[in-house]
C-alpha cells in the first residue's frame, strides 16, 4: 500500500471544466425541481412513479459503486494480495458511487425532509425491503469512507491514527463486503413484490441472486475499465497483467450469471416470452447478448491476452449490468393503465451532472491522495 | 370521466398470462402464510350495474376530504379551476368514475355496443403491498376494521408504493414543491365519528354499499343466487340501515365477485356486467405480493443469523489475510 503516490497533474484541464459546467446545468435544474416539484423537471408519473433519477443515479449508480466490494471480497476474502494495487482506485469509485447515489436519493425524495424518519426505530418497518437498503447503503457509505481513510491519512502524515486504523481496517473490511452482498441483493428483492407489474422475463424468485452476481461482476468490471483508462490517459505503466489475470474470475461469474438466469427461464417456462415482438424483448436480447460477449471474451485464453478486447468485454459487462437494472425496473414493468414514460432533458442533465460530479471527484482525488501506483516518471 | 382505454384491457390479457406464469407453486416454500381478514372488517360493495355514472360520489369524496378540483391538462382551454373533472385517480383525486364504450355504446352493461361504469379508489386489501413496502410505515392497516389509511407525516416521499401497489392505487402530487401521497382512506374520520364513507353515503342508488365484509358478502351472495328479473331491494348507505332501498331486478351479473381473491383478497368488493378487465381492473392471482417479498426477506433475514455469521466469518478471514499481506509487504518497506 505504501507505494501508492498522487498523481502530479493540473486540476484544470478542458476535461474538468467540462464536467464542472455539466454539474452546474445538473445543480440549476435541481433548483428546480426543489421550487416547483418533481414534476416540473423529471417525466415520471403516476404509471412510471421511478424514473432514471431512481434507476440509474441509485439502481445502476451504485452496481457500478461495486468495485471495492468486488476487490475487498478478493484481496481480502480470497486472500488475493496481488491485486492490492487495484484496491484504492476501486474503494475511490465505490466512494463516489454510493455517496452520490445516496444525494440522488435525496432529491428523488418527495418528502426529503422527512427522510430521517428512516432513522427512528419507531417509524421503520422492518418487512419493507427498501428499509433493509437505506439503513445498509447509509451505513456501507460510511463504511466506505474509513476504507478509504488511509489514503487521507498518508497525505496528512497522520501515521498514528493509521496504524490504530489498520488494525481494526478487519472489521471494516468485512462490513465492506457483506454490507454490499446484503443490499445488492435486496435491490433485486425490492422487484418481488412487483410480482403482476412485472414480465416473467425479469420477475424471478431468484432476483436478489441475479442482482447481487451482476453486481460483483460490474464492480471488477468497473475497476478493469478505470485501470486501463487511468494507465491510458496518463500514461502510467499498464495493469493488463494484472487485469488479465482478473478476467479469468469475471468470466467465471458471468458465465455463473448466465446459467443461473436461463436455467431459471426454463424452469418457469418463461423462453417463449422471449420470442415474442417488443421493444422489451429486444432489450431483452441485448442485455443477454452483452453478458454472453463480456463472458466469451473473459474465459478465452486468448481474449484476456488482448487489452483491447478485455477492454470492449468489461464495457460489455457494465452495459449489460445497467441494461438489466433498467429492464428490470422499467422496461419490463408494466403500469396498470396506458402510461409511458421517457426522461425529460432537464431530467437527464441532472443524471449526468451526477456522473460528471462523480468523474470529477475521482479525477480530484487521484491528483491530491496517494491513490494509483506507479506514477514513477512523475515523482 | 375517463374512457377505459382499449389498449388497457388488452394489456390486461397480458397480465392475465403473466400473472399465471407467477411461480406460486414454486414459491409454496419462500412466501410467508397469507393474512386472514379481520372477523370486525368493513368492506364495500360497488354494482357496476346500479351505478348510473352521476358522479356524486366523486365530488362527495372531494368535499369530505378536502381535495382540489382536478383539471386535466388538456381541458384547461375551457375549465379554469371550476369544475372538478378528474379522468383518473391522481394526486388531487382518491375516487374516480370511469366508464366503459364498445361501439355505439347503445346498451348498459353491454360488452358489445355498450358501456358500463366502474369507480376506482383503494380496495382495502387483505394483505397490502403498500403496508409491506413503506419503510416508514407510514401505510397502516388497521388490525381491527383492517382499514388501510396513510400518514403523510411519517411519509419520506420514495413513492415505493406507488410503483407496488398492484391495484394502482396510491397516487403521488408531482407538481407540487411539498407533494403528498394521495389514496382512499374509506372516510375513516368520518367513520371515527359514526358516519360513513362520503361515497356510499351519497350514491343514490346504492351502487356503492357501506357495510361489514360479512354482511357485504351475504348481500352478493343473494344477488348472485337470484335468477336475474327477480325484483331485489338493493340497500344504499350502509347495508342494514333503516335508508329506503332501491327497489330494482336482478340484471345479468358476470361470473365471479372482483376482490374476493385478487391479490390475496380485498375488502372491497366489485360486481359487473360486463368483464372485470373491460373495466380496467387487472387480472391478478389470488397470492398477495407482500406475501413473497417479506418471505424472501425473512428467509434471508432471520434474526439476523445470515448476516452476523457471514459477518464473523468475513472478519475472521480478513483480519487473518490482512496480517498476512502485512508481513509480504513489510520488507519492501
Amino acid at each position: 500500500m505504501s507505494t501508492a503516490t498522487p498523481l502530479r497533474r493540473s486540476l484544470i484541464t478542458p476535461t474538468t471544466l467540462v464536467l464542472v459546467a455539466l454539474v452546474v446545468i445538473a445543480f440549476y435544474f435541481l433548483g428546480v425541481r426543489f421550487l416547483f416539484g418533481l414534476g416540473a423537471v423529471a417525466n415520471i408519473n403516476s404509471g412510471y412513479p421511478w424514473g432514471i433519477w431512481v434507476v440509474v443515479d441509485v439502481i445502476i449508480g451504485t452496481a457500478f459503486g461495486c468495485g471495492g466490494f468486488a476487490m475487498a471480497l478478493l484481496v481480502y476474502i480470497f486472500n488475493r494480495g496481488q491485486y492490492h494495487p487495484l484496491m484504492r482506485p476501486a474503494l475511490l469509485s465505490g466512494l463516489f458511487g454510493y455517496t452520490l447515489g445516496g444525494f440522488a436519493v435525496i432529491f428523488d425524495l418527495g418528502r426529503y425532509w422527512h427522510a430521517y424518519n428512516l432513522l427512528l426505530p419507531w417509524y421503520i418497518q422492518p418487512n419493507s425491503v427498501m428499509l433493509e437498503v437505506a439503513l445498509c447503503v447509509m451505513a456501507y457509505v460510511v463504511v466506505l469512507w474509513i476504507e478509504f481513510a488511509p489514503a487521507f491519512l498518508e497525505r496528512l502524515g497522520l501515521t498514528g491514527i493509521k496504524r490504530v486504523l489498520d488494525r481494526w481496517m478487519f472489521v471494516f473490511a468485512a462490513l465492506g463486503v457483506l454490507l454490499p452482498t446484503m443490499h445488492q441483493s435486496s435491490l433485486g428483492s425490492m422487484l418481488l413484490v412487483m410480482g403482476y407489474k412485472l414480465s416473467p422475463l425479469w420477475f424471478t424468485l431468484w432476483l436478489p441472486a441475479l442482482f447481487v452476481i451482476s453486481a460483483l461482476a460490474m464492480g471488477y468490471a468497473v475497476v478493469m475499465f478505470e485501470a486501463t483508462v487511468v494507465s491510458k490517459t496518463f500514461s502510467l505503466p499498464s495493469e493488463h497483467a494484472l487485469i488479465s489475470k482478473l478476467s479469468l474470475v469475471v468470466g467465471c461469474i458471468t458465465v455463473g450469471w448466465l446459467v443461473l438466469r436461463w436455467v431459471d427461464l426454463f424452469a418457469r417456462d418463461a423462453v417463449p416470452l422471449a420470442f415474442v415482438g417488443s421493444v422489451s424483448v429486444f432489450l431483452f436480447w441485448v442485455e443477454n447478448a452483452l453478458f454472453l460477449f463480456a463472458a466469451l471474451v473473459f474465459v478465452t485464453p486468448a481474449g484476456r491476452a488482448s487489452p483491447r478486447a478485455s477492454l470492449l468485454a468489461a464495457v460489455a459487462l457494465l452495459a449489460g449490468g445497467s441494461l438489466y437494472r433498467l429492464d428490470a425496473y422499467l422496461v419490463g414493468y408494466q403500469p396498470l393503465s396506458n402510461w409511458s414514460y421517457f426522461p425529460s432533458v432537464p431530467e437527464l442533465m441532472v443524471s449526468i451532472g451526477v456522473i460528471s460530479l462523480e468523474i470529477l471527484l475521482y479525477l480530484v482525488f487521484i491528483k491530491t491522495l496517494p491513490v494509483l501506483h506507479g506514477d514513477a516518471a512523475h515523482r | 370521466m375517463n374512457a377505459v382505454d382499449r389498449r388497457d384491457f388488452l394489456r390486461g390479457a397480458g397480465f392475465a398470462t403473466a400473472a399465471a406464469a407467477l411461480p406460486t407453486e414454486a414459491s409454496a416454500g419462500i412466501a410467508r402464510p397469507p393474512k386472514e381478514i379481520s372477523p370486525q372488517a368493513v368492506g364495500m360493495l360497488y354494482d357496476s350495474t346500479l351505478c348510473i355514472g352521476c358522479k356524486a360520489c366523486v365530488a362527495a369524496c372531494k368535499a369530505a376530504n378536502n381535495m382540489p378540483p382536478d383539471i386535466p391538462q388538456h381541458l384547461t382551454d375551457w375549465n379554469e379551476d371550476t369544475w372538478d373533472t378528474p379522468e383518473d385517480l391522481s394526486g388531487r383525486t382518491l375516487n374516480v368514475i370511469k366508464v366503459y364504450r364498445n361501439g355505439t355504446a347503445e346498451q348498459k352493461d353491454h360488452e358489445i355496443n355498450g358501456f358500463a361504469f366502474v369507480k376506482r379508489h383503494c380496495l382495502h386489501c387483505v394483505d397490502p403491498s403498500c403496508v409491506s413496502v413503506c419503510p416508514v410505515s407510514a401505510m397502516q392497516k388497521d388490525e381491527v376494521t383492517g382499514i388501510v389509511t396513510h400518514d403523510p407525516d411519517r411519509c419520506i416521499g420514495c413513492r415505493y408504493c406507488v410503483y407496488g401497489c398492484p391495484f394502482g392505487v396510491p397516487q403521488f402530487d408531482f407538481n407540487n414543491p411539498l407533494g403528498k401521497i394521495a389514496k382512499c382512506q374509506f372516510c375513516s374520520h368520518l367513520q371515527k365519528k359514526g358516519q360513513i364513507p362520503a361515497c356510499c353515503d351519497v350514491c343514490p342508488t346504492g351502487a356503492s354499499l357501506f357495510g361489514p365484509v360479512k354482511e357485504i358478502e351475504q348481500e352478493i351472495e343473494r344477488r348472485l343466487t337470484a335468477a336475474p328479473g327477480t325484483p331485489h331491494e338493493f340497500p344504499r348507505g350502509k347495508i342494514g340501515k333503516n335508508r329506503p332501498p332501491n327497489a330494482a331486478t336482478i340484471p345479468h351479473y358476470v361470473k365471479g365477485i372482483y376482490g374476493e381473491h385478487e391479490a390475496g383478497g380485498t375488502q372491497v368488493r366489485y360486481l359487473a356486467g360486463i368483464p372485470f378487465p373491460k373495466l380496467g381492473l387487472p387480472t391478478l392471482g389470488r397470492q398477495s405480493p407482500a406475501s413473497l417479498s417479506e418471505g424472501m426477506q425473512h428467509t434471508l433475514y432471520h434474526w439476523l443469523i445470515a448476516p452476523v455469521v457471514a459477518f464473523l466469518g468475513f472478519a475472521f478471514l480478513a483480519r487473518r489475510n490482512m496480517a498476512q499481506h502485512a508481513d509480504d509487504e513489510a520488507p519492501k518497506s
